[in-house]
């Protein structure tokens, strides 16, 4: 494995790792603070049961994600020092500012998981929107970040040197708006719809239990929404991509000829050495639709770039069908639930439903991961979009096999132990509505 | 005086608030390895108890820390990433155990043997770390880091740090971290008998913190780093020993007086007198022989713009750090709750 294999595949590893955990702390706030104020206005001591086992997992998954998103600060420079030595001055001001972001979280946190007893349920509620709007903020801060790789603004190249820095206009490059967007709805959509997968599922096992019902109802309530404009923000990152990083569209699209009303490709293994995506199903002219709003429109394909700037073309391709097919059978999930509401019907009695639920728990999951390589890979080769390529930025030490080998162990360790406290601690246990003290 | 080294200044002092709150984490976790004796389970509980709600604040400073040194000097920022390349990932490996097995440990509620399993990895994390984050400091004011990156392997990336010094450093922070935790855990015990135990143990670390200064000392004169000439020939070098001096004995005697406020007090301010020091000695390098504080600086309207990102952001964490505190450290440990009291218990004497 070269250096630059290993270095990237760690840099992979510990972004997909970091952003599951990233994805809860933006998302399970959201479920707490709903089901507290349902509490505080009914007085109903399930829903305060409920607020207290959430915050429980989210205790331990926040751990993680807070101890991997250290790794992540010193990893960027450990494996892309040039990179962080470039673009330091040009984007740190958003890291600097979801650096607060993160303070302010894990200090309301702190005051959340540990505070019951010692605040007033108001000011307790409070503290959770605290956790719930910088946990949000920070993850919108560092999606600047990474928006401005694939949007490099803000600065001039003279002598090879970046000048003339303008940072907040890297900060509000033309990627970041549609990033932030998607990213935000994505975690509460993720999180919405695994929390409702989960308990769905102890539904179908018991359809009159309380306990159960409420949680589904809450966390339906975070899911429909942001799984219903989920697609449509996407649209608008698919027509940010089809403008300003074309190889990319086609890489996602499996596109190797440029042309006029170019199809939308479902399905298809893209083959670089032969230019072509076969098996895959064609929709007529919807890409040159859905990229430009034309039917007619010219789509570039891969081969008006040099080879040497195609990112991986199958990776991309591939990712993104799954990105895009998950979040349309989310939407349908929401869709579904929708028409249940509208003819009053209880949601956990449709069994066909709660399964369908069930098995889309790790959906919302998936298809982040996939959505990120889409970004991520589909940028490739560059680190920053059109001014520097990966390789450049790596750093020159020898070995680094090795720190992925650790890494990823370590990673592995962590998700099993995680995996298991999760399922020992609040799936096994009962919900104790019945032995709960109020405060 | 421009803004370069008002920034450098405000990192400084974010990593002296690392120092003086996660670096007491780090400490307790490890009196908790050193926990002996027939209180041994009380002790650790009182430490669980004290880092609890506020562990997680504590350790985003180092965040802040690298954040402010990736964005106002980046030069300096990539240049120890490479040079430090090993050690900073060992310390990683520290960070990620102790953060997660310390959680793990108190969500961990099987009354398991498991659950003693997360304990030992917490404490000896928490040993572990502070050494190499001292072992990085130390091999970051030995000038060792000048040398060419790009060189062979052992000179470049193993040599720098694998000195003597470097691990005194390590020693020293260690040492250092330890005695704040037990300083701390004095005031915040009310139990007469646990009280003695962290006073005991406080003693025991500031003779040690006074050890493995004076072993720094010894090395690095014999090795002649310009660090130290300058922590002895400098104008300021003689009232910034007589501060510390004063500052040192100070906690000793309050200790020893069992006067634990200000045994706190004094703690506090001789640790950060001996980073202030250290600092001192460098400027204006950040890293010796390589990068000062000018030559390093982002572009202006970088610094300006971080400079106002940071008056923005004190004024919303000031006063919720202040909330913290106030919620979690105004009155006795014992009215200390957890989301789930019913359910959760420390299993007894382990
Ligand atoms: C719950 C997760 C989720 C779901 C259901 C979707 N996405 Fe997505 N997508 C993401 C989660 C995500 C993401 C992981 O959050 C990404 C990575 C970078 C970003 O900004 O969002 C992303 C990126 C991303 C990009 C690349 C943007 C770029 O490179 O700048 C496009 C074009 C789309 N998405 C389009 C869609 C479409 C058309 C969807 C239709 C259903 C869709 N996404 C559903
Ligand atoms: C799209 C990508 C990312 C998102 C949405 C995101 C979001 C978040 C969120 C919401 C948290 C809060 C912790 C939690 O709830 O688990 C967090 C933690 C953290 N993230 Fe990320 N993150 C992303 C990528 C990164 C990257 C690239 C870095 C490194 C530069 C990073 C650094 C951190 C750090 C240091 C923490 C810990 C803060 C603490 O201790 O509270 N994150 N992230
Ligand atoms: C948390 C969600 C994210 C995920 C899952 C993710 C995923 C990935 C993947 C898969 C790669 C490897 C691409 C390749 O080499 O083919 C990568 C590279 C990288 N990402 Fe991201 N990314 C995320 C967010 C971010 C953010 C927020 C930043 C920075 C602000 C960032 C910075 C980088 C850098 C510096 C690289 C290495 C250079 C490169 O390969 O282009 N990423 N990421």
């Amino acid at each position: 494995m070269t250096d630059l294999l290993a270095a990237r595949t760690q840099m992979a590893l510990s972004l997909g790792f970091h952003i599951v955990f990233a994805v809860i702390g933006i998302g399970m706030p959201a479920l707490m603070v709903l089901a507290e104020r349902k509490w505080l206005k009914t007085g109903d001591p399930v829903w305060l049961d409920l607020a207290k086992r959430w915050s429980k997992g989210t205790a331990i998954l926040f751990a993680v994600g807070a101890v991997s998103g250290t790794v992540l600060s010193f990893e960027l420079g450990l494996l892309w020092p040039k990179f962080m030595e470039y673009a330091g001055p040009i984007i740190g001001m958003p890291f600097s500012l979801e650096g607060f972001a993160f303070f302010t979280e894990a200090i309301f946190l702190g005051i959340y998981l540990y505070g019951w007893t010692k605040l007033s349920p108001t000011a307790h509620w409070w503290a959770g929107v605290a956790v719930m709007v910088s946990g949000t903020v920070s993850g919108i801060f560092v999606v600047f970040a990474n928006a401005w790789m694939n949007a490099p603004t803000g600065f001039e190249i003279v002598n090879g040197l970046p000048t003339n820095i303008d940072p907040i206009a890297a900060m509000l490059n033309p990627a970041s708006f549609h990033q932030a967007l998607h990213m935000t709805l994505a975690a509460f959509a993720t999180t919405g719809i695994a929390v409702a997968g989960i308990h769905a599922w102890m539904l179908r096992k018991n359809p009159q239990d309380v306990f159960h019902r409420s949680a589904l109802h809450v966390a339906l309530l975070v899911a429909i929404p942001a799984s219903l404009l989920q697609p449509i923000s996407g649209d608008i990152s698919a027509k940010f991509v089809a403008k300003y990083q074309p190889a990319k569209l086609a890489a996602m699209e499996g596109q190797f000829e440029t042309e006029r009303g170019a199809p939308l490709r479902i399905g298809g293994i893209p083959n670089e050495a032969t230019r072509e995506t076969p098996y895959s199903l064609e929709i007529p002219k919807a890409l040159s639709f859905l990229a430009f709003a034309d039917l007619d429109a010219e789509v570039k394909g891969l081969e008006a770039f040099p080879e040497e700037d195609w990112p991986p073309v199958a990776i991309t391709h591939f990712a993104f069908q799954v990105m895009v097919g998950l979040g349309t059978l989310m939407m349908l999930a929401s869709l579904w639930v929708l028409v249940l509401w509208w003819r009053k019907r209880e949601v956990a009695e449709s069994r066909p439903l709660l399964t369908f639920l069930a098995l889309l728990t790790p959906a919302g999951f998936i298809a982040v991961e996939a959505g990120w390589v889409v970004t991520e890979v589909g940028r490739q080769p560059w680190i920053v979009y059109g001014f520097m390529r990966t390789k450049d930025a790596l750093t020159p030490m020898p070995g680094l096999v090795y720190p992925l080998i650790g890494i990823t162990l370590l990673y592995c360790f962590l998700g099993v132990v995680v995996a298991y406290l999760l399922w020992a601690q609040i799936l096994k246990t009962k919900p104790m509505t019945q032995e709960m003290r109020v405060p | 005086m421009t803004l370069a080294y008002v920034l450098a200044g405000v990192t400084m002092l974010a990593l002296n608030a690392y120092v003086l709150l996660g670096g007491a984490d780090f400490g307790a976790g490890v009196w908790d390895l050193f926990a002996r004796g027939p209180r041994a389970a009380r002790q650790r509980a009182a430490i669980e108890e004290g880092i609890g709600p506020i562990w997680e604040a504590n350790h985003v400073w180092v965040i802040l820390v690298v954040v402010l040194l990736f964005t106002c000097f980046p030069p300096v920022y990539a240049h120890l990433s490479v040079a430090l390349h090993i050690p900073i990932s060992l310390l990683l490996v520290g960070i990620v155990l102790r953060g997660s097995a310390f959680t793990f440990r108190a969500y961990d509620s099987t009354k398991s043997p498991v659950q003693k399993y997360w304990g030992r990895i917490f404490s000896i994390s928490s040993t572990i770390t502070p050494i190499l984050l001292g072992v990085c400091v130390g091999a970051l004011v030995s000038g060792a880091l000048a040398l060419p990156v790009g060189g062979d392997f052992l000179a470049t990336y193993l040599r720098p740090w694998l000195t003597p010094f470097a691990f005194a450093i390590g020693g020293l922070t260690l040492a250092v971290f330890a005695f704040l935790a037990a300083v701390y855990l004095c005031v915040e015990v009310h139990e007469q008998e646990l009280q003695e135990d962290f006073r005991r143990m406080a003693i025991a670390a500031a003779i040690a913190v006074g050890a493995f200064a004076g072993i720094a000392l010894l090395l690095g004169s014999r090795d002649r780093l310009p660090v130290m000439g300058s922590l002895l020939t400098q104008p300021w070098a003689l009232p910034f020993q007589l501060v510390t001096a004063v500052l040192a004995v100070t906690a000793i005697g309050a200790l020893l007086t069992r006067r634990y406020r200000l045994a706190r007090l004094a703690a506090a301010a001789q640790v950060s007198a001996l980073m202030w020091g250290w600092a001192l000695a460098q400027a204006p390098y950040l890293v010796p022989g390589v990068h000062t504080i000018e030559s390093a600086a982002a572009p202006a309207i970088t610094l300006r713009l971080v400079s106002y990102g940071l008056v923005g952001g004190a004024c919303v964490l000031m006063p919720s750090l202040w909330y913290l505190f106030r919620v979690f450290k105004s009155d006795s440990m014992s009215a200390f709750e957890r989301v789930d009291t019913a359910e959760y218990r420390r299993p007894k004497g382990e």
